[in-house]
């Protein structure tokens, strides 16, 4: 069944659905990118709840005109009106009052999805809002959508990918230099309004499939992920596409199999899995990566401060410095060095003296600031000014 | 006013005004400190912590539920903070990354689990029953005195009033250090106050905040007083003392005046049925914090 489903063979609808999840996580993902990287992600919070009083008056006002009021395309009109009237609350709110962004974002998300609960009871009082079904904006639920709105979400899918695709490079460089933008003529103003129209279309047009509590997470985890990968900002935008892709994708053909399974906390799940994988096993800003390169680190002052104490005839008690020098082939077990050992002794003490002496002089003063006591000076100066440096070492003199 | 109002409408506006308050009061220190959607996030993950503590026991009892929702509180602002720290992620997208993930697997866990026999369903999560928290052993007024009828009174409202006499108590004991970590963290600092881990118990105020007051109004409910009644306050005053002091006001006006409006307003627009009082609820506040913001004396940002 779940192998039919990413194959596309559960039937007309499922396909245009799943397509149209795929092509949503797409938009959603690059479109999240920019926000993240302005640090506004959570905007994103209170435009999704701020749709659910506008989808609940369109559909009493649907009903009003005689409507049977179940017309996505309306209903998803009401929502863009009234998440596009949040928003504006909220930068209203952060730039005319003393309120943070966060506590503006806070109270416009619960206060409008309070008003929506509110209209949705007066509409369950309603005779026709028995079958209205609007909890499905809560959870998003694709699972026997009709033809017209399987192919309604579809398309605008597709029409917001293209609109993220088209502005992509005045969206890129207001997040990633925003000085620049400036500079290069760009309205930085009218380009965030730019960004935060493309995220109210996809939180729109993701209502119905991944309901508007959990849309957020398609727009942050995303570009979260991508961040792990790359630190080129094109490299960014594309992979956090390619995860919320993927996350749409598999999440709705999941969903698809069962009704009872609803869409959104399926796609948010693929994603989260996707970050956890990528917070854990990146191979630079991983964790596991991290843990590997601290361990590396450790081992290599362990050895370092082993030969320079071997060197100078010390003896070693360190037990992990023993085991790593033993082991190297450095040591014997009995704590006397191998030749090969002593050859790197010598090599760690020559080192360690060059390093005093280029720490010690004012024109050596830039590879100074290289020194951690594990660089070997050959990385950092020529063959010419180590010369001049071993020029000044002291010969051992014989005490009288 | 009479027996029917003792039985059907003052303990849901004392229970309405108790939650009011109880999560407004740390909210003013949450909002000062800009981590007002720290509320967000709890009352979001509280849903996994009861669904997780339903399958394990079996039962809707309060004690296990309760326990659930505090400990996916807690693992919630330690898995954010550990996002925030092994991932080098900013602190809003490791909170969105969090706290949809949680509630994501606490809705699939309901919807996979047996849960029908049983009222616990993400609409109930979200917008609660507070009109349903009635106090049918009320004869009338006389029966406040009356310990046979009190024992009935709903169970929400002692472990309201308990939740509220522990923040209260937290907030009278640490007001100063509290105040100082929050207007100026590395003073406090230099005078010694540990300021992690008072923030962290503030943290976990919020969450019993939260927790107590879920299971009879819903999360929305929480998010909304958490951040409307202080953020109205704010605009009020200079004062710390004073804002809380508003912020309470404000909560208790918008439990009441939200509750009446609910049960009562449809009637007088000759509607015969009543709307959600939690969803009337915020509502209130959020007109409150409007009123505020556009006639607050110091609404701006030098005022």
């Amino acid at each position: 069944m779940l192998a039919d489903a990413l194959l596309l063979q559960l039937g007309y609808n499922a396909t245009l659905v799943t397509i149209g999840a795929a092509l949503l996580g797409i938009a959603s993902g690059v479109a999240g990118t920019f926000l993240f990287l302005r640090k506004r992600a959570l905007v994103s919070d209170a435009i999704s709840h701020a749709t659910l009083p506008g989808v609940g008056l369109a559909f009493i006002f649907m009903v009003v005109m005689g409507g049977e009021g179940r017309s996505l395309f309306g209903l998803l009109l009401g929502a863009g009106v009234s998440a596009a009237f949040g928003l504006l609350c909220v930068q209203w709110l952060a730039d005319r009052t003393r309120l943070g962004e966060d506590a503006a974002i806070g109270a416009v998300l619960s206060v409008f999805f309070g008003f929506g609960i509110v209209i949705l009871t007066v509409i369950q009082t309603m005779n026709a809002g028995r079958q209205a079904g609007l909890e499905g904006f809560l959870l998003g639920s694709t699972a026997g959508m009709l033809r017209s709105d399987a192919i309604l979400l579809a398309v605008s899918a597709a029409l917001v990918l293209a609109l993220v695709v088209i502005l992509r490079r005045p969206l890129g460089l207001a997040a990633f230099d925003p000085g620049y933008a400036e500079a290069t003529g760009w309205s930085l103003p009218r380009v965030d309004l730019a960004m935060m129209g493309i995220v109210l279309v996809v939180t729109v047009v993701g209502l119905k499939v991944v309901g508007l509590i959990l849309i957020v997470a398609l727009l942050i985890v995303p570009p979260v992920t991508a961040r792990f990968w790359t630190e080129r900002a094109d490299h960014v935008v594309i992979i956090a596409g390619v995860v919320g892709g993927v996350s749409g994708y598999v999440g709705a053909a999941s969903s698809a199999t069962a009704p009872a399974l609803p869409t959104g906390p399926i796609v948010v799940l693929v994603g989260f899995a996707i970050f956890l994988f990528s917070l854990l096993f990146s191979p630079r800003r991983g964790v596991l990566a991290s843990l590997l390169t601290h361990l590396r680190y450790q081992r290599r002052v362990h050895v370092r401060q082993g030969l320079l104490a071997l060197a100078q005839g010390q003896p070693i008690y360190e037990v992990l410095t023993r085991r790593l020098l033993e082991r190297a082939g450095l040591v014997l077990p009995d704590g006397v060095p191998t030749p090969a050992g002593q050859a790197a002794a010598s090599k760690a003490l020559l080192d360690e003296t060059r390093w005093a002496i280029v720490r010690g002089d004012q024109a050596y003063a830039l590879a100074a600031t290289r020194y951690d006591g594990l660089t070997p000076i050959e990385d950092v100066l020529t063959p010419d000014q180590l010369t001049e440096v071993d020029g000044k070492i002291d010969a051992p003199q014989v005490v009288a | 006013m009479g027996a029917e109002f003792v039985a059907l409408s003052l303990p849901p506006i004392l229970i309405g005004v108790l939650v009011a308050v109880a999560c407004a009061l740390p909210g003013n220190f949450l909002l000062l400190r800009r981590q007002a959607l720290i509320g967000d996030a709890i009352s979001h993950v509280v849903l996994p912590g009861i669904v997780v503590a339903f399958l394990v026991t079996g039962l809707i009892a309060t004690g296990p539920m309760l326990l659930g929702a505090a400990a996916a509180a807690v693992i919630a602002v330690i898995a954010i903070e550990a996002v925030r720290r092994l991932g080098r992620i900013e602190a809003g997208a490791a909170m969105g990354v969090i706290f949809t993930a949680m509630f994501a697997g606490g809705v699939l866990l309901l919807e996979q689990s047996d849960t029908s026999s049983v009222h616990l369903d993400v609409e109930h999560a979200l917008y609660g029953n507070l009109e349903s928290l009635i106090w049918l052993d009320a004869t009338g007024w006389a029966s406040l005195l009356d310990p046979a009828a009190l024992a009935g009174l709903p169970v929400e409202l002692p472990r309201m009033v308990l939740a509220l006499v522990v923040i209260a108590l937290f907030l009278w004991l640490f007001w100063r250090p509290l105040a100082l970590s929050t207007f100026d963290e590395g003073f406090s600092r230099g005078l010694g106050i540990r300021t992690a881990p008072l923030g962290l118990a503030l943290v976990i105020m919020s969450a019993i905040a939260a927790v107590a007051a879920f299971d009879a109004v819903g999360s929305i409910i929480v998010i909304a007083m958490f951040i409307c009644p202080p953020a109205a306050a704010r605009m009020m005053t200079n004062r710390l003392g004073h804002q809380v002091a508003w912020s309470v006001l404000f909560a208790a006006l918008a439990a009441v005046l939200g509750y009446v409006l609910a049960g009562y307003g449809p009637l007088w627009i000759g509607a015969n049925a009543s709307v959600s009082a939690a969803g009337m609820i915020a509502t209130v506040s959020g007109i409150i914090l409007g009123v505020a913001a556009v006639a607050g004396p110091h609404r701006t940002r030098n005022s």
